[in-house]
Order: C-alpha cells, then sequence, then structure tokens
C-alpha cells in the first residue's frame, strides 16, 4: 500500500475487498506517524482510544455484512483549532496548555458519524495566525518535500500530514490562505469552501467573518466527498447557510468543454516565480486543449487585499481572542494579586509574539479615533473587491491564478519581517475576503521538485463548479 | 494618516487589549506595528465615499442565495454542556463557579 498516495475510493476498495481492516489501516498509519513523524512534527496530540474505538464499529460492520457508511475505516487527521472530546485542543498556544474540550466540532462529528475514524490532531500557527507554520508554540512543521522547508501555514500540520501518508486526508481552516497556501506547499490538494457552507461550531475563533473549515485530501474527488459530507446548516452556527447541499462528487466529474474560465491579469504581474507562472499558464492551456474557453478578465482592486484583510483579520482576531484570559480554561498566571494583573500577566506568557502583533494591531485600529480610518475604511474596499468577483463571475464559470508568488521558503527566512511574510498571502486573501469558493490543486513541480499550485476560484455556493475546473486541471498532469 | 506609532501609544494599546509587554516586546511592536501600518496606508489612494462597509459576506450577495444568519432557528430547551465537564477546564473553580483574584476590596 503506497500510504503517500492512498485515496478514499482506495482505502475504500481495500476495506470492501477484506484486504485491510478499519483497525489495520489506522494502527499503520500510526506506525507510520511513530516512525517518521519526529523530522515533521506535524502531529500534535493522538486519538488512539477514540479512533481505535470506531475502527473496531466498522470493522464490525463490515464482518456483520452491513452496508458500510460513505466513509467507513478512513483514517483521518485534524486540525488542532477543531474541538474534539477525548483530545487536547491548544490551537498552536501555550495559553490553552492542558485544554479538553467538552464538546465536538460539527464538522467533526459529521465525519465520523460518516465512519471515519479520527487519528488525532495536527500542528498549525497560534490561533491560525501565520503563513508558514513558524508560530506554533510547539514547534514548526517541516515540509514533508523538503525538510528545510516550511510547510505553509497556517494549516501547516494538515497539509504535511496528507503529503507525508500520515493520514489519508485531513481538516484545515482558511481565513486569508491556510488551507490554499499550505496545499500548494506541500503539494496535495486544499478545498476552501464558501464562507457559511460549513458549520464553524467548535472552530477555535480568529476572524469570524473570515474563518472556514475545509478539507486537504490526496485528489480532487475526496475534496468534493468530504464536503458533501461536512456542508449544510448546522443549529449550533447561525452563520452556517441553508443552501441547498449539492451532490459535489457528480458535480466534479462533470466534462468541463464549453466553460469560460477567467484568468486575472493582476495574479500574474511582478514578484511571481517563473517556474510557477510557466506551469500555471500550462494549466490553463491544457484546460484550452479539454475545450473551455479562456478570457482575459481583470480584479482591478486586488493590489488591495491584504492590506484591507490585516486590518479586518486583526480587528476581529482583537475581539475573539479576548476570551483567553485565564479564567474558564487553560493556563492562568497565578502570581497576580488583582483581576487585571492575572488577565494581562496570563495573555502575556501564553500569547506568542504574532498574536500579540496582530492583537495589537486589530486594537489600535478598532480604537478611538482610528475606527473610521482603519476599520471602516477596509470594509468599504471589502465591498469594492467582492465586487470585483461579482462582475467577473457575470462572464465565466471559473476563475484560475497561480496560487502562491514563491515555492515553500526555508524555515527561518521571512520570521524576522512580518510585512514579508504578509505578502506571501497576495494570491489568498482576496478570495478570503469575498466569502467565495476555491480550490488548491497541484500542477507540478519546480526544477528544484518543490510542489507548484494552481488556484481554481468559483462563485458563492458554486463548489461543484471549482471542482469540476480543479478535476480537469488534475487530470491533465496524469 | 501615517502618523508614527510612538512607544506610548503601543503601551497605551496593549493596556486596552489586557497585554503586558516587556520593554523590549514594546520596542519590537512598535518597529513592526509602523511597518505594517505603513503598508495599509495604500488604502487612502482609493476614493471610497458612498461605498458601503462590508460587515459579513451574505450581505453583499443580496438574495441571491439565501443568506446565512437569516433562519432563526426553534426556541426550544435542548440539554447543554454538563457544568461539570465545563468548570473541570477551570485553572481554578469550587463547585458552581469560576474563582478569580477578589475584586472588591473593604
Amino acid at each position: 500500500m503506497n500510504f503517500e498516495t492512498l485515496s478514499i475510493d482506495q482505502a475504500r476498495a481495500a476495506l470492501t475487498s477484506g484486504e485491510t481492516t478499519a483497525t489495520a489501516l489506522a494502527e499503520a498509519h500510526y506506525a507510520r506517524i511513530a516512525q517518521e513523524d519526529g523530522k515533521i512534527n506535524s502531529y500534535l496530540s493522538l486519538a488512539k482510544d477514540r479512533a481505535l474505538a470506531q475502527a473496531s464499529k466498522i470493522d464490525a460492520l463490515a464482518k456483520a455484512g452491513d452496508p458500510l457508511p460513505p466513509l467507513a475505516g478512513i483514517p483521518l487527521g485534524i486540525k488542532d483549532v477543531l474541538t474534539m472530546v477525548g483530545s487536547p485542543a491548544t490551537a498552536g498556544s501555550k495559553i490553552l496548555e492542558g485544554y479538553h474540550p467538552p464538546y465536538d466540532c460539527t464538522a467533526v462529528a459529521k465525519l465520523e458519524a460518516a465512519g471515519a475514524v479520527l487519528l488525532g490532531k495536527l500542528n498549525c500557527d497560534e490561533f491560525a495566525m501565520g503563513s508558514s507554520n513558524e508560530n506554533s508554540a510547539y514547534g514548526p512543521v517541516h515540509n514533508p518535500r523538503a525538510l528545510d522547508r516550511v510547510p505553509g501555514g497556517s494549516s501547516g500540520g494538515s497539509a504535511a500530514a496528507v503529503a507525508a501518508g500520515f493520514c489519508v486526508a485531513s481538516l484545515g481552516t482558511d481565513t486569508g490562505g491556510s488551507i490554499r497556501q499550505p496545499a500548494a506547499f506541500c503539494g496535495v490538494t486544499g478545498l476552501l469552501p464558501t464562507w457559511g457552507r460549513v458549520s464553524r461550531f467548535g472552530l477555535i475563533a480568529f476572524a469570524s467573518s473570515l474563518d472556514r473549515i475545509g478539507p486537504f485530501t490526496k485528489n480532487v474527488k475526496d475534496a468534493a466527498t468530504l464536503l458533501g459530507v461536512m456542508a449544510g446548516s448546522d443549529i449550533m452556527d447561525a452563520t452556517a447557510s441553508h443552501t441547498p447541499v449539492n451532490d459535489y462528487v457528480a458535480e466534479s466529474q462533470k466534462p468541463v468543454a464549453g466553460l469560460k474560465i477567467g484568468v486575472p491579469e493582476e495574479y500574474f504581474g511582478e514578484g511571481l516565480d517563473p517556474e510557477i507562472r510557466a506551469a500555471v499558464e500550462k494549466s490553463i492551456a491544457d484546460l484550452k486543449a479539454t475545450g473551455c474557453e479562456i478570457k482575459k478578465i481583470s480584479l482591478p482592486h486586488t493590489r488591495y487585499a491584504i492590506p484591507t484583510y490585516y486590518v479586518i483579520a486583526t480587528a476581529e482576531a482583537s475581539s475573539n481572542l479576548s476570551r483567553f484570559d485565564g479564567v474558564r480554561f487553560g493556563l492562568r498566571d497565578k502570581s497576580a494579586a488583582t483581576l487585571t494583573g492575572m488577565y494581562r500577566q496570563t495573555r502575556d506568557a501564553g500569547f506568542g509574539a504574532e498574536v500579540k502583533r496582530r492583537i495589537l494591531l486589530g486594537t489600535y485600529a478598532l480604537s478611538a479615533g482610528y475606527y473610521d480610518a482603519y476599520y471602516k475604511k477596509a470594509q468599504q474596499v471589502r465591498t469594492l473587491l467582492t465586487r470585483d468577483f461579482l462582475s467577473a463571475f457575470a462572464d465565466v464559470d471559473a476563475i484560475v491564478t497561480p496560487m502562491t508568488p514563491t515555492p515553500a521558503f526555508k524555515l527561518g527566512e521571512k520570521t524576522d519581517d512580518p510585512v514579508a511574510m504578509y505578502l506571501a498571502d497576495v494570491y489568498t486573501v482576496a478570495a478570503s475576503l469575498a466569502g467565495i469558493c476555491g480550490v488548491s490543486v497541484p500542477c507540478g513541480n519546480t526544477k528544484d521538485g518543490l510542489p507548484i499550485g494552481v488556484q481554481i476560484l468559483g462563485k458563492h455556493f458554486d463548489e461543484g463548479m471549482a471542482l469540476r475546473v480543479a478535476q480537469a486541471v488534475e487530470d491533465a498532469q496524469r | 494618516m501615517s502618523e508614527t506609532v510612538t512607544l506610548d501609544v503601543v503601551r497605551r494599546v496593549a493596556e486596552l487589549a489586557l497585554l503586558e509587554l516587556k520593554d523590549d516586546e514594546v520596542a519590537r511592536m512598535q518597529k513592526d506595528l509602523n511597518a505594517i501600518l505603513g503598508h495599509i496606508d495604500q488604502l487612502n489612494e482609493l476614493d471610497t465615499a458612498g461605498v458601503p462597509p462590508m460587515a459579513q459576506v451574505s450581505e453583499i450577495l443580496g438574495g441571491q442565495v439565501e443568506a446565512s444568519a437569516e433562519a432563526l432557528r426553534e426556541d426550544v430547551v435542548r440539554p447543554s454542556i454538563d457544568r461539570t465537564a465545563v468548570l473541570r477546564e477551570a485553572p481554578e473553580a469550587d463547585h458552581r463557579f469560576f474563582k478569580v483574584p477578589k475584586v472588591i476590596e473593604r
């Protein structure tokens, strides 16, 4: 069994034919993790009791000849910003050290109810803030394709674990690119569902108007499968949409001939690595060869997306992270005599530098005298950025862009320069602000063997279309 | 805009955010905030007079899709998480309450 390429379909076939069992499959993944994760650092905790209990339940079903649920026995890893009863939830932060949440994240519970085996919790940047996974309080994750390089962030552990074959698929979260960018850096598929498509109940919030949960997979069809299981409304999350859930697998497998594909000139400017440009242009040519109509489009406000994002995301974070105060969960500095002192000393000891930086920036942007100049201004530019996409999608079915300006960079390369790190998100944040969906698909490698990703963007709630174009890009690689 | 954030402003914002920064952290944050705000100042190139601010995604879709947050759930009593399970996670608690340092002097 080749674990690095083992897909949901392949694992399911091996389970139904009796070639393996859910228990053997889980144990085989744990053995790989024990042997090889020391050099990658993708898992923060393993959920062996819960995983093996679920696996034996699935094996009993199979033995009895009962019908197997869609994800029966499929081993998954879960980003450690999502809650799972029986496992710690650290969000990559010291401030939550030792916290065991008493409830399950809805998306995680839905996957388990569909038969999935939850192997454990995956490393990430602290509170999902970062583009390299170097902001985790539990050490950086190394890119399995090049150990001296970052896996991307903030869902670096989720991308690395899939690439290394430490799970069949994983869950991550994306606020400004945290699924799509690490997927590209590690050479796996990542899906950003439309904002509101998947319930966020049980997601430790970073920026609520932007946060989304989505899968990392070995191929496009697996991403469609997992979305179908997770999507839908939830009485525990009023922002989870009631828009009907489609058959994403069926939609993703439809032919693409006749589709109109938009290529925005703003995503091919200065700073784009020439090898990435060539690989993405090759994917666009492949789509044309399959009968797609390629149209040049313009998303004129693109260059304002990063400054807009870093105002809105930090403002929301400064509010969301006020709940970490040493009272209800995690760390408390017990040396302080006053309540305010306890809050401040706990937060100083518990938060890392990037989290403090973003809380300060967000608090500043929301403070008296600066609210209109920063926060309101950014919200207005967010409208302009979203209108760019809405008018583009009046003419095209999907938009194709590079996923990242450069391949995975070296560990430590950008840690001293927050602005340089933020600029790594140049192709991801506009779609985050607009709330549209997208897929990050591998489309080749640099001559040094580093993965390259292409981004396929779809309209709000049109994941089926984004996946369909992504499937065509994947097919052209074969 | 483009005002430089001073060390005192960093200390004041840290106080608002309930963060206790050491002196070297204050200096580092001053440098970083000025660099980031310098980048954010680009937004002033845009004339946004009359553009409505967008707080969340469903606002701008204007009925194209069923906006989230519109459907209210039924107002019925449901079990919530057990209190002991919640209090078990607190750094200090007695059987019913979270405990914090004394807030009233007398």
